[in-house]
Order: structure tokens, then C-alpha cells, then sequence
């Protein structure tokens, strides 16, 4: 079976994003890659470094800055002429593209796989990961995304890719991209942290938050997190929610502070290495995902802790 | 502008999903079922376009059993004008539920095609963007501001990391994240009112989709439980935990 992986960059760099999903697709078969946007060389170079990548397409046009989906997917649409799977990250720019290629290619999607059962078999989490499904596609090419915790990274090195250019690509004319606002973090980020901080509702303010939470992040090189409810209370911006509707982390060691443990956190943060709970009731739900926890109150707790580790 | 709004019928949010014993799928019998929360944001700022004059007509849209007949009339007490129930009792998969929307768009004309970013039962994330590609129109996913102007529409959309700003010509298609906005509960007279607004019916075959599946659910099983580990005393019994797993500054 040939591959071919959607490489997730940011005009500079491929990213770390991209890494599970060559893994995946190895799985299936040869793997080639699709680098697009403008003045992409040195990414494609990058590219075709990671270890077990065949070919790698670069599609070098402006109309593909910003993944735009609406011109990049006929291009992806295109290149699956000649390849049998499609496999994005599930980043929010994979989900954005790989369902308008899968239609385009008149072939249902196989979301968020969590693993590869067979050549056209997959486990895939539903119901926020409250129930995993089985699921085998009938169609005659499969498009799939990926969840960047479920498989290993493929290393950035070793692989000798060729590095080929692919068809202009065109602008469809019906959108553009007018501007972005990324948070910008001196701190590693919530998907890919080793270590992460997440605080709850408990801590009754954004002030709180920034006083207790940031310091031990900080101490530890740790991203921030948060739960839905210290999200809905504007103690910090949503692209920190961890949770079954924000963001699905695996890190080595999360720490749960203020956090009772709603079905919709555990959701987002369940498949971690490590759990480490702090809140001082003790029947918090929390405290059953928790490998270690602390019954006491945040506000003395935490400030210690970033003291004494 | 009309704007259309497919919403569906799911398990409650707040309703812990049990996994049937045979490993067919989760048990819905005698469970709470509400409108998928993602499609409530979606109604909501249907009616808010209309409210600021945007849109004209607001029309909600269901592919499910005869009791979807219910989250219609909810969006119906909502605000939305008159509702489509495309009657079926097969689980109708994402590619099929878009060729449907396609068929229902072709023949309304709408300015906006507003979905959920995913329904919470299947989590597939993919109605809206296959619905773009099916009508060639531009996609604004994972919304948390809309701002029509003129022939195109502004969307602010939930990114990794973010925020980012597209402009998209009409006809557009928008899913909704979180925080695009707070829907409204429906008022005791508007819920009677919604009684009597129009609901036609239809089947898929109507519009000529084969909503046959392609992908086959093999089973369905729990996921992998996690235990509870050990409490620890106190700050420092914690902290000497974490630095034997080599956790410290």
C-alpha cells in the first residue's frame, strides 16, 4: 500500500505533529509525504530525513500557505490518484482538510485512529473516549486521521527520502486567510509537553491561577492546562482546555490541581503517563485516575511544592 | 440570507455512555437524549444572525428517527423558522449525512450552512467539511466568531495554539466551537409556539442518497481503565515521589 502523509509545518520546520503519523503509516505501507506552501525547501529537506519516508512531494505555491482547504485538498485529492491511504495529524489543520479530501475522493473517513488492526482496520476512540470502536472502511482508498498520543514519533533522522515537485495547484478563489493570533509561549506546547499543569475552577480567579499554577509550570519547563470549567470562568484562554471538547494530552506527568475530574476532563488527559492530583476534597473524582494524590488546599499546597521540587 | 442547521440527536452530555455487554455499541435504550451541543451553539447563532438582520430564514434540519421530530422542536423553540426531518432508523455516517445536506442545499439556496464541529456520540469531526467539498464552498471550521459582510463571511476559528481570521465567500459553511456563543434556553411560550411551526418530512431516498454504510463497526469496548494509585501525607512524601521518577527542576 502507498501512504501519503499530510506533513503539518509552519513554513520553517515540520512539526513534531507529523512525526506519529509517519509511524502509523508505516504500518500500512510505504510512506511518502506531501509538503505544501510556499518556499518550503528547507522543510521538504527536513522531511525527507525522517526515518522510513520514500518520496517526498512538494507542492511549492502560495494558494497552499495557510493549508486553506479549499486548495489544498483538490491538490491532496489529486496526488491519491497515485496513493492508496491519506493520513493527516488530528491538529485542527488535519481535521480542517482530510474530510473535505475524503469527500472529494467519495470515501468515509476513519477519524482519530488509536491503532492499526489490519490493512483496513482501526481502533478509534467515540463518545470522548468513553467507548473505543472497532471499525473496518469498505471503501476502495482510505483517509484517516491520527492521534498524535496513540502512536510513537518516527525519528527525525536516518531516512532518505527523494524530494519531488508536484503539480502547481491553483487557488479556488473563495477564501483567504485574513490573520492569526497565536498565543505565544516561551513553553513547550500542550500536545507535546513531557510535563503539564492543568488548574481548575478551584482556584477562583485568573489572578489565583497566574499565582499558584504558573510559578511550578515554570519551575518544572511545564505547559499550562486547564479544565473546561477554569476555561468557562475565563481564569485563562481556551486553547488551554485539556478535555474531551479541547485538547488530548499524553504528557510523561500531568498535574490535576483544583481539578475535581469530570467526565470530560478525564477524557482529555486519562492516557497520561503519570497523574498527580491535588485538591482538597477528598472524594474528587480526580483522585481515582490519580497515581499520586494530595488531599489539601491548593493555595498552601502548591506554592510549597514549587518551593521544595 | 436563509441559513440552514443541521442539528442531531444524541446521548445527554452529562449521561456517563455505557457499552453494551455484547460489544455492539453503547446503550441508548432509556437514556436522556438531547440536541448534540455543539448544534445548540449552531441554532444560536443562526437566530442571532437573524436577529441582527443578517439572515432571513433559519431552518433546522435532522437525519434520525422519528423521535429527532423532538431536538427539531427545540430548535424550533429556540428561534429557527421551520425544520426537515429526513426520517431513518440506519446510523447515517458523516459522507452520507453531507450528500444529503448537499440535496436539501441545492434545492434551499442558503447564504450559511451552520453545523456542529462534531456530534458527541460518533466524534467523527467531518459533516461540514465534506459538505464544502461536496458544494465546492469555502469552510470556516471550529468558529468562534462569525461576521457576514457583504458577499463574504469573516470566521474566527479555534486553532492549535490559537486563533486564526478567514474570509470566505457566501455561500459559506461554518462549524461551531465552544465559545462562539451561549445558546438561549427556550421560554414556556415559544417551546408552544414551536408546536405548531412547520415540519415536513422526508426520507433519504428523497434525495436520492444511499446512506448504506462503509465503514463497519466491528465492536465497540471499554477503554482501558486506569486505577487509583496511592494517596500521598503531604508536600514533601509527594515531592520525594516525583524525584524518584526523576520529576524536579
Amino acid at each position: 500500500m502507498k501512504t501519503l502523509v499530510w506533513v503539518e509545518h509552519d513554513g520553517k520546520a515540520v512539526k513534531d505533529a507529523t512525526l506519529a503519523v509517519v509511524t502509523a503509516a508505516s504500518k500500512l505501507g510505504e510512506v511518502h509525504l506531501l509538503v505544501a506552501g510556499s518556499g518550503v525547501d528547507a522543510v521538504a529537506k527536513e522531511a525527507a530525513q525522517i526515518a522510513g519516508v520514500g518520496k517526498v512531494h512538494v507542492a511549492d505555491n502560495a494558494a497552499f500557505d495557510h493549508n486553506l482547504p479549499e486548495n489544498v485538498a483538490p491538490l491532496v485529492a489529486e496526488l491519491m490518484a497515485s496513493h492508496d491511504a491519506f493520513l493527516a495529524p488530528a491538529t485542527t489543520t488535519g481535521k480542517n482538510i482530510a474530510p473535505r479530501v475524503a469527500a472529494l475522493l467519495d470515501v468515509m473517513q476513519i477519524s482519530e485512529i488509536l491503532s492499526v488492526e489490519g490493512p483496513k482496520t482501526f481502533t478509534r476512540p467515540i463518545y470522548a473516549g468513553n467507548a473505543i470502536a472497532t471499525v473496518e472502511s469498505s471503501d476502495a482508498k482510505l483517509v484517516l486521521t491520527v492521534r498524535g498520543t496513540a502512536f510513537d514519533k518516527a525519528a527525525t533522522s536516518g531516512g532518505s527520502g527523494t524530494v519531488e515537485a508536484v503539480g502547481a495547484g491553483s487557488d479556488a478563489g473563495v477564501s483567504s486567510f485574513v490573520g492569526a493570533e497565536i498565543a505565544k509561549q516561551d513553553r513547550p506546547e500542550l500536545t507535546s509537553a513531557k510535563i503539564i499543569v492543568s488548574g481548575g475552577r478551584a482556584l477562583g480567579s485568573s489572578e489565583k491561577y497566574q499565582e499558584v499554577i504558573v510559578p511550578l509550570a515554570d519551575k518544572l519547563n511545564a505547559a499550562l492546562g486547564a479544565s473546561r470549567a477554569a476555561v468557562d470562568a475565563g481564569y485563562v484562554p481556551n486553547d488551554y482546555q485539556v478535555g474531551q471538547t479541547g485538547k488530548i494530552v499524553a504528557p510523561q506527568v500531568y498535574f490535576a490541581i483544583g481539578i475535581s475530574g469530570a467526565i470530560q476532563h478525564l477524557a482529555g488527559m486519562k492516557d497520561s503517563k503519570t497523574v498527580v492530583a491535588i485538591n482538597k476534597d477528598e472524594d474528587a473524582p480526580i483522585f481515582q485516575v490519580a497515581d499520586f494524590g494530595l488531599v489539601a488546599d491548593l493555595f498552601s499546597a502548591v506554592p510549597d511544592l514549587t518551593a521544595k521540587i | 440570507m436563509k441559513i440552514l442547521v443541521p442539528v442531531k440527536r444524541v446521548l445527554d452530555y452529562n449521561v456517563k455512555p455505557r457499552v453494551k455487554s455484547d460489544g455492539t455499541g453503547v446503550d441508548l435504550a432509556n437514556v436522556k437524549m438531547s440536541m448534540n451541543p455543539f448544534d445548540e451553539i449552531g441554532i444560536e447563532e443562526a437566530i442571532r444572525l437573524k436577529e441582527k438582520g443578517v439572515a432571513t430564514e433559519v431552518v433546522a434540519i435532522s437525519v434520525g428517527p422519528a423521535k429527532a421530530q423532538e431536538t427539531l422542536r427545540t430548535a424550533l423553540a429556540m428561534g429557527a423558522d421551520r425544520a426537515i426531518l429526513v426520517q431513518t432508523d440506519d446510523d447515517v455516517e458523516p459522507l452520507a449525512l453531507a450528500k444529503i445536506f448537499k440535496a436539501i442545499a441545492d434545492a434551499e439556496t442558503p447564504g450559511l450552512v451552520i453545523l456542529g464541529k462534531q456530534a458527541i456520540d460518533g466524534d467523527n469531526n467531518q459533516t461540514g467539511q465534506m459538505l464544502a467539498a461536496l458544494t465546492g464552498w469555502a469552510q470556516g471550521t471550529f468558529a468562534s466568531a462569525v461576521n457576514v459582510e457583504g458577499d463574504h463571511v469573516n470566521v474566527t476559528r479555534e486553532v492549535d495554539g490559537g486563533l486564526e481570521t478567514v474570509k470566505l465567500k457566501l455561500p459559506a459553511i461554518v462549524t461551531t466551537d465552544l465559545r462562539l456563543n451561549e445558546p438561549r434556553y427556550a421560554s414556556l411560550p415559544n417551546i408552544m409556539k414551536a408546536k405548531s411551526k412547520p415540519l415536513d418530512t422526508k426520507t433519504p431516498a428523497d434525495y436520492g442518497v444511499d446512506t448504506a454504510p462503509r465503514v463497519k463497526t466491528v465492536k465497540v469496548s471499554e477503554p482501558p481503565v486506569r486505577s487509583a494509585g496511592v494517596k500521598v501525607a503531604d508536600v514533601d512524601e509527594l515531592v520525594a515521589k516525583l524525584k524518584a521518577m526523576g520529576v524536579h527542576s
